[in-house]
């Protein structure tokens, strides 16, 4: 069967409906009254018509790193569970192919004046697989769901603004005490404890989807099996069998099934990077999780329009145990290390992936969100490199006293090979005699946290959303992960003022000068901006680069090849 | 011998037991638990995880958990692949790395042995050095070597096979793993047989038979062959095991969802009940493997009986 689509360049904003174009053999008219059509939008535009022929077979096949730990939505915490769980559910709030957001289940929402109570009116026409309508009451049991202590949920605290979810997650008060319910069938009502800017983007996080209320009931533990699991989105789970392969078929129930164009999603573990890319080449797969960074080159000059490469919202640094000596007390030391490392030739030439040199700590790209730096950006080479000598000869140390210190990091060709590089631009322009170590994955995030025989170690943070605070929050006094020991009133008390804080505009103000107190204190090493990478099939269309890297299957399509 | 077989299946179980607590003892004390990431957890969720898991009680609680657990033949949930529990891992990844595992066996013995004879037969001939070079070849690249190397040529270049997936055990899909992990076995048993072959040719009781006017075919097969399989037979138990950990590296460059990648990914993850899980099961299996042997050679040896 031959399915064509006409593209028409200058009309990119009208939303892509395939369907609507699809050749089946009763409707040939049709056909020929869009084939007109669309000679009349040439005439109208004078653009040269692209004939987008589509594949006969609409089936994707993504490689998706890592065995997804679970297909609860509400216990999912890795990037491979969600991005399965994107496909085969769907939050209140849904995202374009560029990330935007745009409505999901619910078609439409208000806001209340202090931004601290939003109400959801739901699509009437949304259905779970097996036909039943989506309702409020399926949010408000999701929600609570995900806050019981008995699910155990890993990512339960992205739902804190939410009234009470601190409380019912500590076991202080029952789910039914949460914010949030269900004034009809199609209202939602939630409740937040102050407004939240990013709030709207938490509703596209899994642990806010819905839940199937008597599929849970009947299965229990064993609901997200093929055959018992009821999903929302516009997928199905169709097969699962454990780290061969995760297939999804089309939600014939979706609301906007119409606009799919895939039929079907299989989704394949591919843990060795290597593997995958192979897998990739002889045809076995048509999008991967990432790139073997030690083919990049060749990638890049032999398979370079395949080749994604865009900003993605994380950053790689390196942490200075501020609670121990040498780094105690001595910011003057640590502007001089942090100052020496030149991120250009790094990112140039050691991790060459095209990451963006970081001299801040949120990345850019951030919404409404001014990017940071720290104040020797400005600086000329020479200059830095005279700035610090100086501030190192302060700090009590030269030549012939060097500062000897330990550096580590998690065992990884990546992370050794910068680590490598930037003990040789300490030792080249400082004469810093730096001793690398490398730990295992657990014992070194274990060493980390205890901060007592770290130094200088690695670190990468990915923002869970995108706002400036899920990158703030982490050198909160009180976040479990803060493993440099920063401790600073004012920018605690930012931090809480920012939460607090209605107007937009003034909260992003208090988080950027929160921002600027903590790079003052050079307690971290900014060291690049990561990106996102993946190797795409020409054939595949309708994805788009977004910062958060989430890719809905429903918007994509496969052309014929 | 009902005695004997009653005796050494009752010495069976203490060794089970220490296995058991090892795999206990040692996987708890791994730095980290299960449940550290990059992205720490909140007191009060890492607290419900815990009670989740049980993670909460003193370890003697727990390890007595653990054994009644065993006892019952439940393994307990997974940690890290929560929707599963180690019993249906188990139960779904073994009978894949049983038959991708049992298949290598099988080339590699029909392959070595053959290869293995042709060489003695035509020793110090072009042949003999073809067979023998070829075998050292394959014993010195390892796996993880020749595994992308096939790949490469007969899945990028030529375009004849999947570069990885399982697909329910399609051949397609076996072939190249298959190939993967009996080539290094392939190339031991060559060598194993071409070389207790040309011992065994050269013995008195080859001659008489071919004296006799044996037919040579009847020689070889009937009576050379069987005496020189004897340290292929021994080499047996070695083989297994190498290719139980060779699987460990094929299934994951392979993509295959065998239960050889439990043991690493487990270990990585510290999965708790998967690593323990696995321990105990292959520990069980290695155990009945030799109670087997122990009761088929005194079977043969009534000596070792008494």
């Amino acid at each position: 069967m031959l399915r064509l689509r006409l593209t028409i360049p200058g009309l990119h904003s009208i939303p892509d409906h395939p369907q609507l174009v699809r050749q089946r053999p009763r409707r040939k008219w049709a056909q020929c009254v869009l084939v007109l059509l669309g000679l009349v939008w040439f005439g109208l535009y004078g653009a040269s018509v692209a004939a987008e022929e589509l594949a006969a077979v609409q089936a994707l096949h993504r490689g998706n790193g890592a065995e997804p730990q679970t297909l609860d939505p509400h216990k999912a915490e890795d990037v491979s569970s969600a991005n399965i769980l994107r496909d085969l559910y769907e939050g209140l709030v849904g995202e374009a192919p560029d990330g935007t957001l745009i409505p999901g289940a619910a078609e439409r929402w208000q806001v209340n004046a202090d931004g601290t109570e939003y109400t959801f009116y739901l699509r009437r026409n949304a259905r779970w697989s097996n036909g039943d309508p989506v309702t409020a009451e399926d949010f408000v049991a999701g929600l609570r769901r995900a806050v019981d202590p008995l699910t155990a949920s890993h990512y339960a605290q992205v739902l804190a603004p939410i009234r009470n979810a601190a409380a019912v997650i500590a076991g202080q008060e029952p789910p039914t005490m949460l914010g949030a319910r269900a004034v009809d069938a199609y209202t939602l009502q939630i409740e937040l404890i102050a407004p939240t800017p990013y709030f709207l983007g938490l509703l596209t996080h899994s642990t806010t989807y819905p839940i199937h209320r008597p599929s849970l009931a009947q299965h229990g533990a064993r609901f997200t099996r093929p055959g018992n699991l009821i999903s929302n989105g516009a997928y199905r789970l169709s097969e699962w069998v454990v780290h061969s392969h995760i297939k999804l078929a089309r939600n014939t129930h979706y609301w906007d099934n119409v606009h799919t164009t895939i039929d079907e999603v299989s989704y394949y573990p591919t843990e060795d990077s290597n593997g995958a890319f192979k897998r990739y080449r002889a045809g076995g797969l048509d999008w991967t999780g990432t790139v073997p960074l030690n083919q990049f080159r060749w990638i890049r000059e032999n398979l370079a329009d395949e080749l994604q490469v865009a900003p993605y919202l994380g950053t790689y640094f390196y942490g200075f145990n501020i609670t121990r000596p040498p780094f105690k007390d001595a910011p003057g030391l640590r502007h001089a290390l942090s100052m020496v490392i030149d991120r250009e030739i790094l990112t140039g030439k050691i991790t060459g992936a095209g990451e963006v040199p970081a001299y801040g700590w949120v990345p850019p790209g951030v919404a409404g969100y001014e990017a940071q730096g720290v104040n020797f950006s400005a600086l000329t080479p020479a200059q830095r490199l005279a700035e610090a000598r100086r501030l190192y000869a302060a700090a009590g140390y030269s030549r012939v006293r060097p500062l000897e210190i330990e550096l580590r990091y998690n065992t990884s060709e990546n992370h050794k090979k910068v680590a490598v590089a930037i003990a040789a631009m300490w030792k080249q322009a400082l004469g810093v005699k730096t001793r690398l170590v490398n730990e295992e994955w657990k014992v070194f995030l274990e060493t980390r946290k205890q901060k007592v025989h770290t130094q200088v170690f690695r670190a990468g943070w990915i923002g869970d959303y995108n706002d400036p605070y899920t990158f703030a929050e982490l050198f909160h006094s009180g976040h479990g992960r803060n493993d440099t020991g920063f401790v600073n009133v004012d920018y605690d008390r930012l931090l809480q003022k920012a939460s607090l804080t209605t107007d937009a505009k003034t909260r992003m103000l208090l988080l950027e000068q929160a921002e600027r107190i903590l790079l003052a204190e050079h307690t971290i090493v900014p060291i690049y901006f990561y990106v996102s990478k993946r190797l795409v099939k020409p054939y595949i269309k309708g994805y788009a680069a977004n910062i958060l890297d989430h890719h809905h299957s429903k918007h994509m399509r496969v052309l014929k090849h | 011998m009902l005695a004997f077989a009653f005796k050494r299946f009752l010495g069976a179980w203490p060794t089970l037991l220490i296995l058991a607590t090892l795999a206990f003892v040692l996987v708890r004390a791994a730095p980290g638990g299960p449940f550290d990431v990059e992205k720490s957890l909140p007191p009060e969720i890492q607290a419900n995880l815990d009670r989740q898991y049980h993670l909460d009680e003193p370890l003697a609680k727990q390890y007595g958990r653990f054994l009644a657990g065993l006892a019952q033949g439940d393994l307990g949930p997974s940690f890290q692949y929560k929707d599963y529990t180690v019993n249906e891992l188990i139960a779904t990844g073994f009978p894949v790395s049983l038959r991708l595992g049992a298949l290598a066996m099988g080339v590699a013995l029909l392959l070595g042995l053959s290869l293995g004879v042709i060489a003695a037969l035509r020793q110090n001939t072009f042949t003999d050095y073809a067979v023998m070079a070829t075998a050292m070849t394959g014993i010195s690249i390892p796996n993880f070597v020749m595994a992308p190397l096939l790949i490469l040529l007969f899945a990028v270049a030529l375009n004849w096979l999947p570069a990885g997936g399982w697909e329910g055990g399609h051949w397609k899909h076996t072939l190249l793993p298959v190939i993967a992990l009996s080539l290094p076995q392939v190339a031991y048993i060559a060598r194993l047989t071409r070389g207790s072959m040309l011992e065994v040719l050269r013995s008195n009781f080859i001659r008489t038979a071919r004296a006799k006017g044996v037919p040579e075919r009847w020689v070889i097969l009937r009576h050379a062959l069987r005496p020189a399989l004897l340290p292929v037979v021994s080499y047996l138990g070695p083989a297994t095991a190498a290719i139980v950990t060779g699987s460990v590296v094929v299934e994951q460059i392979f993509g295959i969802p065998g239960l050889g990648r439990y043991f690493v990914q487990g270990a990585l993850n510290r999965d708790y009940t998967l690593v323990m899980g696995v321990v105990v099961f292959y520990g069980a299996l290695i155990v009945a493997f030799n109670l087997l042997v122990d009761l088929i050679y005194a079977w043969l040896d009534p000596r070792i009986r008494y």
